[in-house]
C-alpha cells in the first residue's frame, strides 16, 4: 500500500491503496470519478483517456502509484462552469451514440486540437482520423467524430 | 494484477540493488506492454523498479555524430524531437508510427529494446543504423544485442540506461502495420550508414528482427528502388498466420524495402 497524492481537476488528491492500482481504477474506484470508462482494459480501445500533465495516457495502462505529483485531468474536470467546446461540438454535431467510447474522445480531441494549433499546424480530417487510431467507437462510424472535433478546432 | 511491490528509485545502483533484492523484480520503463501482460496474469512480478525517477534516463542529445537517447525517453519525446529529426529523420518517424498517441507519450526506447518483440519497429533501427545499447554495466553493438524473439543479450539485473546512433547519410522505414494492434506486419529499415547499408525486417521473421543480405547488397550496388527489383525474397524462417501467410510476407518485405528507399 502507498499513499498516493496527486492533482486531479485541479484539487488536491490522497488515497492509500495498493501499488498494483491502475489510474483508471484509482479515478473511478477510490475517487469514484467514473467519467473515465474502461471499455477493453487491454490499452486498444482508449474509452478511459485522461491527460496526464497534459499529454494524453491511457488510464488503465498507468499505475496510480507511478503518478505521485502529477497533475490529471479527467472529463469531469473539462467544462467549466459552461461546457468546453469541445463537448459543446459533439452535441452539435451528434459525435456519439452510446457514448460510452466519447469521454475519451473528448480528452483525446481536446489534445489534438491543443497540440496542432501550439506546433501551427492544419488539423485536416485526415489528421483527425490518424490522430484517433487509439479510440475505437462501435456506433458511429467515426464520421461525425471527426466533425465534431473539426468543429470544436474552429471555437477552442 | 497480482499484488505488486513499486519501487522508484533516485540512482542506477539503488534501481540495481531493487531489482535484486526483489522476488521476481522487473524494471518499468513505460509499461505499455509489461501492464498488459501483467493485467492478463502473463507476467506476475513480485517487484516492479521505475527507472522514469533516475537521473540522465530521460533525454536526447548529441556528441559529436552520435545522438545518445536516453533509455526511458518516450517514442513521442523521440518524434517530436528537433535533435532526433535533423540526426536521423527516419527515426523520428518510426517513433511517431508506434501504437497510438497515448501509448507513444508513455512507452520508452529502453522498453522497446529490453522487451524485443519480434514485430516491434525499433529493434529494426538499432539494428540497421549498428546501434550501440549501453547499460548499466557494458556497451552492447546491436548486432550482437538481439538474440532472437523476446530474447536480448542483457544479464539478469541489467539495465539499460541510453541507446547510441551515429548519424547515417540516409535512413527511412517503411511500416505494413497490422490494423488492429498497429504493430508491424512487416517493417524494413533501410540505412545508408558508418556500418554500410544494411537492410533490416522486424515483423516477419520468426525469429525477431534479421538484416536481409539479398537485398543489402543490391542496395549497396545502387541506391534506388529499381535496384530491389530484382532480389529473391524467400518466404523460408517468416511467420505466417492469421494476419497473413508466409509469402504475403515475403512480397511485404520487398513493398516495403521499396517504400523506405523511396522516403530515405
Amino acid at each position: 500500500m502507498t499513499n498516493v497524492k496527486m492533482k486531479v481537476n485541479g484539487k488536491a488528491v490522497a488515497r492509500e491503496v495498493p501499488d498494483e492500482t491502475l489510474l483508471s481504477e484509482f479515478l473511478r474506484e477510490n475517487l469514484r470519478l467514473t467519467g473515465t470508462h474502461i471499455g477493453c482494459d487491454t490499452s486498444q480501445c482508449g474509452a478511459c483517456v485522461v491527460h496526464v500533465n497534459g499529454k494524453v495516457v491511457k488510464a488503465c495502462t498507468t499505475l496510480a502509484v507511478s503518478l505521485e505529483g502529477a497533475e490529471i485531468t479527467t472529463i469531469e474536470g473539462l467544462a467549466n462552469g459552461d461546457l468546453h467546446p469541445m463537448q459543446v461540438a459533439f452535441n452539435d454535431n451528434h459525435g456519439l451514440q452510446c457514448g460510452f467510447c466519447t469521454p475519451g474522445m473528448i480528452m483525446a480531441g481536446v489534445d489534438m486540437v491543443t497540440r496542432y494549433k501550439a506546433e501551427g499546424r492544419e488539423l485536416t480530417p485526415e489528421a483527425i482520423r490518424q490522430e484517433l487510431e487509439g479510440n475505437i467507437c462501435r456506433c458511429t462510424g467515426y464520421h461525425n467524430i471527426v466533425k465534431s472535433i473539426q468543429d470544436a478546432a474552429t471555437r477552442m | 494484477m497480482y499484488p505488486v511491490k513499486y519501487h522508484k528509485p533516485d540512482t542506477i545502483d539503488d534501481a540495481v540493488a531493487a531489482l535484486a533484492a526483489g522476488n521476481e523484480a522487473l524494471v518499468l520503463a513505460g509499461g505499455q506492454t509489461l501492464l498488459a501482460t501483467m493485467k492478463q496474469h502473463l507476467a506476475s512480478p513480485g517487484d516492479l523498479v521505475d527507472i522514469r525517477g533516475i537521473k540522465g534516463m530521460v533525454g536526447i542529445r548529441t556528441e559529436s555524430d552520435t545522438l545518445i537517447i536516453g533509455a526511458a525517453t518516450t517514442h513521442a519525446e523521440v518524434a517530436g524531437s528537433d535533435v532526433v529529426r535533423k540526426h536521423c529523420p527516419g527515426l523520428a518517424a518510426l517513433a511517431n508510427g508506434i501504437g497510438d498517441r497515448a501509448v507513444r507519450n508513455m512507452g520508452t526506447i529502453g522498453g522497446s529494446l529490453a522487451n524485443n518483440d519480434p514485430a516491434a519497429c525499433y529493434p529494426a533501427a538499432m539494428l540497421a543504423l549498428g546501434a550501440t545499447i549501453v547499460t548499466n554495466t557494458r556497451q552492447i553493438s546491436a548486432d550482437d544485442y538481439f538474440q532472437g524473439m523476446f530474447t536480448t543479450a542483457l544479464d539478469e539485473g541489467e539495465i539499460i540506461t541510453a541507446v547510441h546512433v551515429e548519424k547515417p547519410a540516409k535512413a527511412a522505414y517503411a511500416k505494413f502495420a497490422q490494423a488492429a494492434s498497429l504493430f508491424a506486419l512487416v517493417g524494413v529499415f533501410v540505412a545508408d550508414g558508418p556500418h554500410g547499408v544494411r537492410v533490416t525486417v522486424t515483423g516477419a521473421g520468426e525469429d525477431g528482427v534479421f538484416r536481409h543480405e539479398g537485398l543489402e547488397a543490391a542496395l549497396s550496388s545502387s541506391w534506388s528502388a529499381e535496384a530491389l527489383d530484382g532480389v529473391e525474397v524467400s518466404e523460408e524462417g517468416l511467420n505466417s498466420d492469421m494476419h497473413g501467410s508466409a509469402d504475403y510476407r515475403a512480397h511485404l518485405i520487398k513493398v516495403m524495402a521499396k517504400r523506405a528507399v523511396a522516403a530515405a
